[in-house]
Protein backbone atom coordinates (compact mmCIF):
# COMPACT_ATOMS: atom_id res chain seq x y z
CA UNK A 1 0.00 0.00 0.00
CA UNK A 2 3.01 2.13 1.05
CA UNK A 3 4.65 1.37 -2.34
CA UNK A 4 1.56 2.37 -3.89
CA UNK A 5 1.05 5.64 -2.28
CA UNK A 6 5.00 6.38 -3.25
CA UNK A 7 4.61 5.67 -7.22
CA UNK A 8 1.25 7.70 -7.27
CA UNK A 9 2.59 10.41 -5.76
CA UNK A 10 5.43 10.19 -8.37
CA UNK A 11 3.46 9.66 -10.90
CA UNK A 12 1.52 12.92 -9.93
CA UNK A 13 4.32 14.73 -9.86
CA UNK A 14 5.40 14.21 -13.71
CA UNK A 15 2.26 14.73 -14.28
CA UNK A 16 1.55 17.95 -13.01
CA UNK A 17 5.39 18.74 -13.93
CA UNK A 18 4.23 18.02 -17.92
CA UNK A 19 1.10 20.61 -17.49
CA UNK A 20 3.57 23.58 -15.72
CA UNK A 21 5.96 22.99 -18.60
CA UNK A 22 4.11 21.27 -21.43
CA UNK A 23 7.23 20.86 -23.31
CA UNK A 24 6.77 16.83 -24.14
CA UNK A 25 3.22 16.18 -24.91
CA UNK A 26 2.50 19.10 -27.58
CA UNK A 27 5.92 17.70 -29.56
CA UNK A 28 4.76 14.20 -29.03
CA UNK A 29 1.70 15.27 -30.78
CA UNK A 30 3.11 17.21 -33.42
CA UNK A 31 5.46 14.48 -34.24
CA UNK A 32 2.79 12.12 -34.44
CA UNK A 33 0.62 13.68 -36.51
CA UNK A 34 3.20 15.55 -38.80
CA UNK A 35 4.89 12.20 -39.24
CA UNK A 36 1.28 10.77 -41.03
CA UNK A 37 0.98 14.00 -42.82
CA UNK A 38 4.18 13.22 -44.58
CA UNK A 39 3.46 9.83 -45.13
CA UNK A 40 -0.01 10.69 -46.58
CA UNK A 41 1.46 12.78 -49.41
CA UNK A 42 5.00 11.06 -49.76
CA UNK A 43 3.90 7.55 -50.58
CA UNK A 44 1.57 6.04 -52.75
CA UNK A 45 -2.21 6.07 -52.38
CA UNK A 46 -3.74 3.00 -50.50
CA UNK A 47 -0.87 1.28 -49.40
CA UNK A 48 -1.00 -2.70 -48.57
CA UNK A 49 -2.37 -3.20 -45.08
CA UNK A 50 1.79 -4.40 -44.34
CA UNK A 51 3.15 -1.56 -45.26
CA UNK A 52 0.40 1.04 -43.21
CA UNK A 53 0.75 -1.29 -40.00
CA UNK A 54 4.51 -0.32 -40.69
CA UNK A 55 4.08 2.89 -41.14
CA UNK A 56 1.88 3.11 -37.87
CA UNK A 57 4.72 1.59 -35.71
CA UNK A 58 7.76 3.83 -37.00
CA UNK A 59 5.82 6.72 -36.02
CA UNK A 60 4.77 5.34 -32.40
CA UNK A 61 7.80 4.24 -31.74
CA UNK A 62 9.69 7.47 -32.47
CA UNK A 63 6.99 9.37 -31.11
CA UNK A 64 7.77 7.58 -27.64
CA UNK A 65 11.11 7.92 -28.21
CA UNK A 66 10.52 11.67 -27.89
CA UNK A 67 8.41 10.80 -25.01
CA UNK A 68 11.31 9.15 -23.93
CA UNK A 69 14.16 11.30 -24.18
CA UNK A 70 12.52 13.93 -21.79
CA UNK A 71 11.28 11.77 -19.50
CA UNK A 72 14.39 12.45 -17.13
CA UNK A 73 15.32 15.70 -17.64
CA UNK A 74 13.48 17.28 -14.76
CA UNK A 75 15.43 15.03 -12.59
CA UNK A 76 18.97 16.05 -14.25
CA UNK A 77 18.37 19.69 -14.34
CA UNK A 78 18.78 20.33 -10.61
CA UNK A 79 20.09 16.65 -9.95
CA UNK A 80 16.70 15.61 -8.49
CA UNK A 81 17.05 11.80 -9.15
CA UNK A 82 19.83 12.29 -6.27
CA UNK A 83 17.46 13.53 -3.65
CA UNK A 84 14.55 10.51 -5.20
CA UNK A 85 17.49 7.97 -4.70
CA UNK A 86 18.22 8.97 -1.12
CA UNK A 87 14.76 8.90 0.10
CA UNK A 88 13.38 5.73 2.19
CA UNK A 89 10.95 4.54 -0.95
CA UNK A 90 11.76 1.35 -2.93
CA UNK A 91 13.70 2.81 -6.10
CA UNK A 92 11.61 0.94 -8.38
CA UNK A 93 8.77 3.13 -7.54
CA UNK A 94 10.66 5.77 -9.00
CA UNK A 95 10.92 3.38 -12.41
CA UNK A 96 7.03 2.65 -11.92
CA UNK A 97 6.00 6.36 -11.34
CA UNK A 98 7.76 7.41 -14.45
CA UNK A 99 7.21 4.44 -16.70
CA UNK A 100 3.14 5.54 -15.91
CA UNK A 101 2.99 9.14 -16.66
CA UNK A 102 5.34 8.48 -19.45
CA UNK A 103 2.70 5.98 -20.66
CA UNK A 104 0.17 8.80 -20.11
CA UNK A 105 1.75 11.25 -22.49
CA UNK A 106 1.94 8.14 -24.80
CA UNK A 107 -2.04 7.03 -25.10
CA UNK A 108 -2.41 10.93 -25.15
CA UNK A 109 -0.50 11.41 -27.93
CA UNK A 110 -2.09 8.24 -29.60
CA UNK A 111 -5.85 9.10 -28.85
CA UNK A 112 -5.29 11.79 -31.44
CA UNK A 113 -3.11 9.70 -33.37
CA UNK A 114 -4.81 6.76 -34.52
CA UNK A 115 -7.87 8.71 -36.09
CA UNK A 116 -5.59 10.39 -38.27
CA UNK A 117 -3.65 7.62 -39.06
CA UNK A 118 -7.29 5.85 -39.91
CA UNK A 119 -8.73 8.87 -41.79
CA UNK A 120 -5.37 9.04 -43.65
CA UNK A 121 -4.20 5.07 -44.47
CA UNK A 122 -7.07 2.37 -43.34
CA UNK A 123 -9.11 1.93 -40.51
CA UNK A 124 -7.59 -0.15 -36.95
CA UNK A 125 -9.43 -3.37 -36.17
CA UNK A 126 -9.87 -3.61 -32.47
CA UNK A 127 -6.52 -6.35 -32.24
CA UNK A 128 -4.68 -3.56 -33.68
CA UNK A 129 -5.81 -1.09 -30.83
CA UNK A 130 -5.02 -3.57 -28.35
CA UNK A 131 -1.35 -4.25 -29.73
CA UNK A 132 -1.18 -0.64 -29.53
CA UNK A 133 -2.08 -0.82 -25.72
CA UNK A 134 -0.17 -3.92 -25.11
CA UNK A 135 3.00 -2.38 -26.87
CA UNK A 136 2.90 1.11 -25.10
CA UNK A 137 3.09 -0.97 -22.14
CA UNK A 138 6.56 -2.66 -22.76
CA UNK A 139 7.25 0.69 -24.85
CA UNK A 140 7.30 2.60 -21.53
CA UNK A 141 8.79 -0.16 -19.29
CA UNK A 142 12.38 -0.52 -21.23
CA UNK A 143 12.41 2.78 -22.43
CA UNK A 144 11.98 4.79 -19.16
CA UNK A 145 14.84 1.98 -17.76
CA UNK A 146 17.19 2.87 -20.19
CA UNK A 147 16.26 6.56 -19.80
CA UNK A 148 17.40 6.40 -16.25
CA UNK A 149 20.28 4.41 -17.75
CA UNK A 150 21.10 7.13 -20.62
CA UNK A 151 20.25 10.49 -18.26
CA UNK A 152 23.72 9.86 -16.36
CA UNK A 153 25.64 9.77 -19.70
CA UNK A 154 27.30 12.35 -21.48
CA UNK A 155 26.23 11.49 -24.50
CA UNK A 156 23.02 10.46 -23.42
CA UNK A 157 20.54 11.66 -26.46
CA UNK A 158 22.28 9.05 -28.48
CA UNK A 159 22.48 6.42 -25.90
CA UNK A 160 19.09 6.08 -25.68
CA UNK A 161 17.99 5.31 -29.14
CA UNK A 162 21.02 3.29 -29.53
CA UNK A 163 20.07 0.93 -26.81
CA UNK A 164 15.83 1.41 -26.85
CA UNK A 165 15.29 0.56 -30.76
CA UNK A 166 17.26 -2.87 -30.55
CA UNK A 167 14.88 -3.74 -27.86
CA UNK A 168 11.77 -2.55 -29.05
CA UNK A 169 12.56 -4.44 -32.28
CA UNK A 170 10.21 -7.59 -30.94
CA UNK A 171 7.57 -4.58 -30.04
CA UNK A 172 7.86 -3.74 -33.59
CA UNK A 173 6.70 -7.63 -34.96
CA UNK A 174 4.27 -8.28 -32.31
CA UNK A 175 2.82 -4.84 -33.38
CA UNK A 176 2.49 -5.20 -36.92
CA UNK A 177 1.36 -8.84 -36.69
CA UNK A 178 -1.43 -7.87 -34.22
CA UNK A 179 -2.63 -5.24 -36.64
CA UNK A 180 -1.58 -7.22 -39.81
CA UNK A 181 -1.65 -10.81 -39.43
CA UNK A 182 -5.40 -12.98 -40.14
CA UNK A 183 -5.12 -14.18 -36.50
CA UNK A 184 -3.30 -11.69 -34.29
CA UNK A 185 -3.88 -14.04 -31.07
CA UNK A 186 -0.02 -15.09 -31.35
CA UNK A 187 1.00 -11.61 -31.58
CA UNK A 188 -0.89 -10.11 -28.77
CA UNK A 189 0.07 -13.06 -26.25
CA UNK A 190 3.55 -11.91 -27.46
CA UNK A 191 3.52 -8.87 -26.34
CA UNK A 192 2.20 -9.53 -22.77
CA UNK A 193 4.67 -11.76 -22.70
CA UNK A 194 7.27 -9.56 -23.62
CA UNK A 195 5.66 -6.75 -21.51
CA UNK A 196 6.00 -9.07 -18.49
CA UNK A 197 9.42 -10.51 -18.90
CA UNK A 198 10.72 -6.54 -19.34
CA UNK A 199 8.30 -5.13 -16.69
CA UNK A 200 10.03 -7.79 -14.22
CA UNK A 201 13.56 -7.24 -15.34
CA UNK A 202 13.33 -3.18 -15.09
CA UNK A 203 11.24 -3.57 -11.92
CA UNK A 204 14.17 -5.86 -10.11
CA UNK A 205 16.95 -4.04 -11.43
CA UNK A 206 16.23 -0.29 -11.63
CA UNK A 207 18.10 -0.03 -7.98
CA UNK A 208 21.40 -0.56 -9.63
CA UNK A 209 20.69 1.98 -12.47
CA UNK A 210 20.71 4.79 -9.83
CA UNK A 211 23.42 3.45 -7.51
CA UNK A 212 26.50 5.54 -7.89
CA UNK B 1 27.97 7.34 14.43
CA UNK B 2 30.19 7.29 11.44
CA UNK B 3 33.48 5.38 10.93
CA UNK B 4 35.66 5.40 7.44
CA UNK B 5 38.72 3.75 6.97
CA UNK B 6 41.02 4.15 3.98
CA UNK B 7 38.54 5.17 2.44
CA UNK B 8 39.29 6.40 -1.86
CA UNK B 9 37.20 6.90 -5.14
CA UNK B 10 38.19 6.36 -8.53
CA UNK B 11 36.59 7.79 -11.60
CA UNK B 12 37.92 5.28 -14.16
CA UNK B 13 41.43 6.34 -14.07
CA UNK B 14 41.31 9.56 -11.73
CA UNK B 15 41.52 9.83 -8.59
CA UNK B 16 39.50 12.09 -6.55
CA UNK B 17 39.85 10.72 -2.66
CA UNK B 18 42.40 8.81 -1.01
CA UNK B 19 43.05 7.38 2.44
CA UNK B 20 40.62 8.79 4.40
CA UNK B 21 39.99 8.08 7.94
CA UNK B 22 37.42 9.45 9.86
CA UNK B 23 35.65 8.64 12.71
CA UNK B 24 32.19 10.98 13.79
CA UNK B 25 30.79 9.99 17.20
CA UNK B 26 26.88 10.26 18.34
CA UNK B 27 26.63 14.06 18.04
CA UNK B 28 29.66 14.92 16.51
CA UNK B 29 30.29 18.05 14.08
CA UNK B 30 32.83 17.98 11.67
CA UNK B 31 34.12 20.47 9.55
CA UNK B 32 35.37 19.37 6.57
CA UNK B 33 37.75 21.83 4.32
CA UNK B 34 39.94 21.49 1.44
CA UNK B 35 40.78 23.60 -2.14
CA UNK B 36 38.18 22.85 -5.14
CA UNK B 37 38.81 19.97 -6.29
CA UNK B 38 40.22 18.01 -2.96
CA UNK B 39 37.16 15.81 -2.99
CA UNK B 40 34.85 17.59 -0.55
CA UNK B 41 31.57 16.77 -2.28
CA UNK B 42 32.63 12.90 -3.43
CA UNK B 43 33.50 12.24 0.32
CA UNK B 44 30.09 13.62 1.13
CA UNK B 45 28.16 11.88 -0.86
CA UNK B 46 29.69 8.60 0.02
CA UNK B 47 29.20 9.44 3.62
CA UNK B 48 25.43 10.32 3.04
CA UNK B 49 25.12 6.97 1.24
CA UNK B 50 25.00 8.38 -2.90
CA UNK B 51 28.04 6.98 -3.90
CA UNK B 52 29.96 3.72 -3.53
CA UNK B 53 33.35 3.78 -2.33
CA UNK B 54 36.19 2.33 -4.53
CA UNK B 55 38.85 1.78 -1.68
CA UNK B 56 38.23 1.32 2.22
CA UNK B 57 35.40 1.19 3.93
CA UNK B 58 32.66 2.92 5.37
CA UNK B 59 30.22 2.18 8.33
CA UNK B 60 27.17 4.36 9.51
CA UNK B 61 24.64 3.40 11.96
CA UNK B 62 22.31 5.79 10.13
CA UNK B 63 19.45 4.34 8.06
CA UNK B 64 19.00 5.73 4.40
CA UNK B 65 16.12 7.14 6.26
CA UNK B 66 18.06 9.03 8.20
CA UNK B 67 19.99 10.94 6.23
CA UNK B 68 19.74 14.33 5.36
CA UNK B 69 21.88 15.67 2.67
CA UNK B 70 22.18 19.45 1.38
CA UNK B 71 24.01 18.80 -2.11
CA UNK B 72 25.35 21.96 -4.64
CA UNK B 73 21.69 21.99 -6.84
CA UNK B 74 18.82 22.11 -4.27
CA UNK B 75 17.21 18.60 -5.51
CA UNK B 76 14.03 20.28 -6.04
CA UNK B 77 11.85 20.57 -9.24
CA UNK B 78 11.73 24.13 -10.38
CA UNK B 79 8.53 23.72 -12.20
CA UNK B 80 6.79 22.59 -8.45
CA UNK B 81 6.37 25.19 -5.86
CA UNK B 82 8.63 24.67 -2.39
CA UNK B 83 4.75 23.68 -1.10
CA UNK B 84 4.66 20.89 -3.57
CA UNK B 85 8.15 19.84 -3.28
CA UNK B 86 8.29 19.78 0.26
CA UNK B 87 4.91 17.55 -0.17
CA UNK B 88 6.33 15.20 -2.45
CA UNK B 89 9.82 14.61 -0.36
CA UNK B 90 7.35 14.60 3.08
CA UNK B 91 5.33 11.34 1.34
CA UNK B 92 8.56 9.58 0.12
CA UNK B 93 9.93 9.90 3.70
CA UNK B 94 6.78 9.20 5.05
CA UNK B 95 7.46 12.19 7.49
CA UNK B 96 4.46 12.66 10.36
CA UNK B 97 2.22 15.36 10.59
CA UNK B 98 3.65 16.54 7.51
CA UNK B 99 1.80 19.91 6.76
CA UNK B 100 2.43 20.99 9.89
CA UNK B 101 6.52 20.58 9.75
CA UNK B 102 6.48 21.49 6.12
CA UNK B 103 4.84 24.98 7.50
CA UNK B 104 6.89 25.12 10.45
CA UNK B 105 9.92 24.96 8.25
CA UNK B 106 8.83 27.50 5.71
CA UNK B 107 8.33 30.08 8.08
CA UNK B 108 11.13 29.62 9.43
CA UNK B 109 12.87 30.00 6.82
CA UNK B 110 11.19 33.27 5.33
CA UNK B 111 9.62 31.16 2.40
CA UNK B 112 5.67 30.81 3.59
CA UNK B 113 4.67 33.69 1.78
CA UNK B 114 5.94 32.85 -1.53
CA UNK B 115 5.22 28.70 -0.80
CA UNK B 116 2.86 28.78 -3.98
CA UNK B 117 5.11 30.37 -6.11
CA UNK B 118 7.44 27.99 -9.21
CA UNK B 119 10.87 27.24 -7.43
CA UNK B 120 12.02 28.77 -10.92
CA UNK B 121 11.11 32.01 -10.02
CA UNK B 122 12.67 31.96 -6.70
CA UNK B 123 16.31 33.54 -6.38
CA UNK B 124 19.61 31.43 -5.89
CA UNK B 125 19.51 32.23 -2.13
CA UNK B 126 15.74 31.64 -1.46
CA UNK B 127 16.37 28.36 -3.69
CA UNK B 128 18.91 27.13 -1.02
CA UNK B 129 17.06 28.02 1.96
CA UNK B 130 14.07 25.42 0.67
CA UNK B 131 16.84 23.27 -0.02
CA UNK B 132 17.54 23.47 3.71
CA UNK B 133 13.86 22.60 4.42
CA UNK B 134 14.30 19.97 1.99
CA UNK B 135 17.08 18.96 4.13
CA UNK B 136 15.85 18.98 7.51
CA UNK B 137 12.20 18.33 6.69
CA UNK B 138 12.40 14.64 8.23
CA UNK B 139 14.18 15.26 11.04
CA UNK B 140 17.34 13.59 9.85
CA UNK B 141 19.75 11.74 12.72
CA UNK B 142 23.36 12.62 10.34
CA UNK B 143 23.05 15.37 8.41
CA UNK B 144 25.45 16.05 5.30
CA UNK B 145 25.81 19.65 4.68
CA UNK B 146 27.54 20.53 1.54
CA UNK B 147 28.60 23.85 1.47
CA UNK B 148 25.77 24.74 3.06
CA UNK B 149 25.96 29.05 3.65
CA UNK B 150 26.38 29.32 -0.55
CA UNK B 151 24.16 31.72 -1.55
CA UNK B 152 22.89 32.54 1.12
CA UNK B 153 22.52 36.40 2.63
CA UNK B 154 23.27 37.99 6.12
CA UNK B 155 20.01 36.88 7.04
CA UNK B 156 19.75 33.54 5.53
CA UNK B 157 23.30 32.92 6.95
CA UNK B 158 22.17 34.05 10.57
CA UNK B 159 19.55 31.18 10.45
CA UNK B 160 21.50 28.87 9.48
CA UNK B 161 23.89 29.73 12.31
CA UNK B 162 21.05 29.18 14.71
CA UNK B 163 19.78 26.21 13.20
CA UNK B 164 23.24 24.41 13.46
CA UNK B 165 23.74 25.48 17.14
CA UNK B 166 20.37 24.34 17.84
CA UNK B 167 20.78 20.61 16.12
CA UNK B 168 24.77 20.68 17.72
CA UNK B 169 25.01 17.33 20.50
CA UNK B 170 21.52 16.14 19.32
CA UNK B 171 22.58 15.40 15.84
CA UNK B 172 24.87 14.40 14.17
CA UNK B 173 26.77 16.89 11.28
CA UNK B 174 28.96 16.77 8.83
CA UNK B 175 29.93 20.19 7.27
CA UNK B 176 32.04 21.39 4.13
CA UNK B 177 32.74 24.67 3.91
CA UNK B 178 35.48 27.30 2.59
CA UNK B 179 34.73 29.26 5.74
CA UNK B 180 35.14 27.54 8.48
CA UNK B 181 35.68 29.92 10.90
CA UNK B 182 31.79 30.59 10.35
CA UNK B 183 31.24 27.31 12.24
CA UNK B 184 34.46 26.92 13.89
CA UNK B 185 32.94 27.12 17.38
CA UNK B 186 30.89 23.93 16.98
CA UNK B 187 32.68 21.68 15.41
CA UNK B 188 34.13 18.88 17.35
CA UNK B 189 36.15 17.34 14.68
CA UNK B 190 37.81 18.86 11.37
CA UNK B 191 39.32 17.09 8.13
CA UNK B 192 41.29 19.01 6.02
CA UNK B 193 41.85 17.21 2.45
CA UNK B 194 44.41 17.66 0.05
CA UNK B 195 44.03 18.72 -3.13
Amino acid sequence: MTYARDVGALARKDLLLELRARDTLPAMLLFVVSTFVVFHFSLPAHPSRLAASGLLWVAILFTALLGLGRAFVPEREQRVLDGLVLAPCDRSAIWLGKSIATLAFLVAAEVVALPVYALFFRPLSGAAVLGVALADVGICAVGTFLGAMAVTTRARELILPLLFLPLAIPIVIGGVGSGAADSPGRYLGFLVLYDLLFAVVCWASFEYVVAE
Amino acid sequence: MLVARGLGKRYGEKRVLRGIDLELSRGGFLVVTGANGSGKTTLLRICAGLAQPTEGRIERDAERAQVGYLAHEPLVYRELSALENLELYGRLYRVPERRERIGMLLERYGLWDVRHDRVADYSRGMTQRLALCRTLLHDPALLVLDEPFTALDESGAALLDAQLAELRGERTLMVSTHDPGRVASLATARLELAA
